[in-house]
């Protein structure tokens, strides 16, 4: 049994997308790679159908708010899995808060569906193409996006929890 | 509107098409949540879900906890086998801070899991049973339900919200009280199951009603990521515990079962037989508990005994810098997964080396496969829908986090 492992996968995505592949990490096993936002949807189109590859699992749909991060505020991580090779990997891409659009990946995965509109819902990342992005856990007439870092969670009267006493400064958010 | 339904309607006579609503409090949703349904007499037409009737914003308060107190709303994802929830979350933070478990501690917790997840699976079958009108054989179960409750009350004082185990191993070692109530479920729960499983698994009643309702093809099922008792129904053998192995449980021998028409018989099928599956495992397990501590050495996260934090000046000052939150935490992203009651549990979980999570997603099965219902249900009796959505067991608590 020769099977893939990250290495293989990264060498593989690098040669078929050397220009969007904008950085790579591995972490707790799982290989990370950065891809240009445009592509992502091509790319994971590509995972899926390359026979030796076979990426055949969406495992989930996460977005991530970073606030300081000028240009590159939001991302989105779709975490795959090859059962065939038993490799996970996530793909990542970023957005700048002003433009907040990406590809759906409905058309591959019929169970990004839901995973897309919690992402919507939650970060107000629009995916392009999706049939039905609408708020999914929230209410309808919700007006803002409730995981996004400057709605902090209110505890009014603790004091003790402070970040300002554990050397984390969250007053800029 | 789709083409489906105007296909539908089209070739209905208006005055029959009926708009019902299933839920939000029906009492076979099992929870809260709803469906909208098109019906033309018997015959579904069309749904549509409305979710999150029970949203508690997990994740919004997972970044304002510290790592230990994460693991009570874990509890409240799939409350019918939260101990798989608490060790899941437990085992991923213990990979972030990179921590060696003691083999009994593992094999401690594989008992535990096992254990709900044979509560998680009886309860969902007997409620198959339920609403396919068989009474009797949802009260079987409970009394043996009822002694997997009081296992973890020996270990944890809870029943229902666990919080079992602590980061780094258990509170509490088992006791004798627990190695006696083990070994006596051991002995009297084949005996139980196999006669709940006599009333239903070959009933022709139950037969003619389950086999066809609700059915999903493997490769629709892939396609929207199922996972668990359900993927497997549909004849795909991925189990976490197989794929990727944790907590030990490559040491022991068991099969995964699968089904064939991915239908509401299979999936009941799928779990009756893990729960024969889970009990080989249990008693592998428990056979060959290693002797050992039940918690790994692991100071700045496992809190100190009281009397020690009252007596010892180094127990005084962990106390102090857990319950503060004062713990240095490596940067880093994690995933981890386990199998479930419903299929791959995941912890996304991302440190940026502060007291709480800068974020943590959970990959909750039953949000992921519940997305199918309409598709699974369409065309079918209203009777057969109410069979499909206990029978893919969806728990409110998991679905809406």
């Amino acid at each position: 049994m020769d099977k893939k492992n990250n290495q293989d996968y990264l060498a593989a995505i690098q040669a078929a997308f050397s220009a969007d592949v904008l950085a790579h990490e591995e972490t707790f096993g799982i290989l990370n790679v950065e891809i240009s936002t445009a592509k992502i949807h091509d790319v994971i189109a590509w995972l899926q159908q390359e026979p030796s590859l076979s990426v055949n699992y969406l495992t989930n749909i996460a977005g991530i708010h970073y606030p300081e991060a000028a240009g590159r505020e939001f991302a989105v991580v779709y975490q795959l899995h090859s059962w065939k090779n038993n490799v996970r990997l996530r793909i990542k891409g970023y957005l700048p808060k002003e433009d907040l659009h990406i590809a759906t990946i409905t058309n591959l995965f019929a169970g990004a569906n839901w995973m897309e509109r919690e992402t919507y819902d939650f970060f107000g990342i629009i995916f392009d193409g999706h049939p039905d992005l609408r708020r999914i856990l929230n209410m309808d007439d919700m007006d803002y996006f409730p995981m996004r870092k400057e709605y902090v969670l209110e505890d009014a009267t603790r004091e003790d929890k402070d970040d300002r006493f554990f050397g984390r400064n969250n007053n800029e958010l | 509107m789709s083409q489906d339904l105007k296909d539908a309607l089209q070739n209905a006579d208006p005055a029959n098409i009926a708009t019902i609503n299933f839920g939000p409090t029906h009492p076979s949703t099992h929870g809260i949540f709803q469906n909208i349904l098109k019906v033309d007499g018997e015959k579904i037409i069309s749904s549509e879900q409305t979710v999150g009737y029970i949203h508690r914003a997990f994740e919004k308060l997972a970044e304002r906890r510290p790592y230990n107190q994460i693991t009570p709303i874990t509890d409240r994802l799939n409350y019918c086998s939260s101990p798989i929830n608490n060790i899941g979350w437990e085992m991923t933070v213990e990979k972030l801070i990179g921590v060696d478990i003691p083999k009994r501690v593992q094999y401690m917790r594989v008992i535990i899991m096992e254990l709900a997840r044979i509560a998680d699976h009886l309860i969902c079958n007997s409620v198959i049973g339920v609403d396919a009108g068989a009474l009797t054989s949802f009260f079987y179960p409970f009394s043996e339900r009822e002694k997997i409750y009081e296992l973890y009350e020996e270990l944890s004082g809870a029943r229902l919200t666990t919080n079992v185990g602590r980061i780094g191993g258990f509170e509490r070692d088992f006791n004798p009280l627990f190695h006696q109530k083990l070994k006596s479920f051991l002995k009297t729960f084949p005996k139980a199951f196999e006669e709940f499983d006599s009333m239903l698994a070959r009933n022709r009643i139950f037969m003619d009603r389950t086999k066809g309702a609700g059915p999903i093809s493997a490769e629709r099922a892939l396609s929207y990521s199922f996972s668990g008792p359900n993927l497997r129904a549909a004849g795909v053998d991925y189990d976490v515990r197989v794929m990727s192995p944790y907590s030990s449980y490559e040491d022991f021998d068991f099969i995964v079962p699968v089904g064939v028409n991915g239908d509401t018989y299979d999936r009941f099928m799928v779990r009756q037989e893990e729960i024969r599956q889970s009990l080989r495992i249990i008693e592998q397990a428990y056979n060959n508990l290693p002797e050992g501590d039940y918690k790994a050495d692991l100071p700045d996260f496992y809190l100190p005994p009281k009397a020690d934090v009252y007596n010892n000046m180094e127990a005084l000052i962990y106390h102090f810098k857990i319950v503060m939150g004062e713990t240095e935490l490596p940067v880093g992203e994690v995933y981890h997964a386990v199998e479930g009651g419903n299929g791959e549990l995941g912890y996304y979980l991302i440190s940026d080396g502060g007291r709480t999570p800068y974020r943590l997603q959970f990959r909750r099965p039953c949000f992921i496969y519940y997305q199918a219902y309409p598709e699974m249900i369409k065309g079918m009796p209203i009777s057969d829908a109410v069979l499909t959505l206990s029978s893919i067991n969806v728990i409110a608590g998991e679905l809406d986090a």
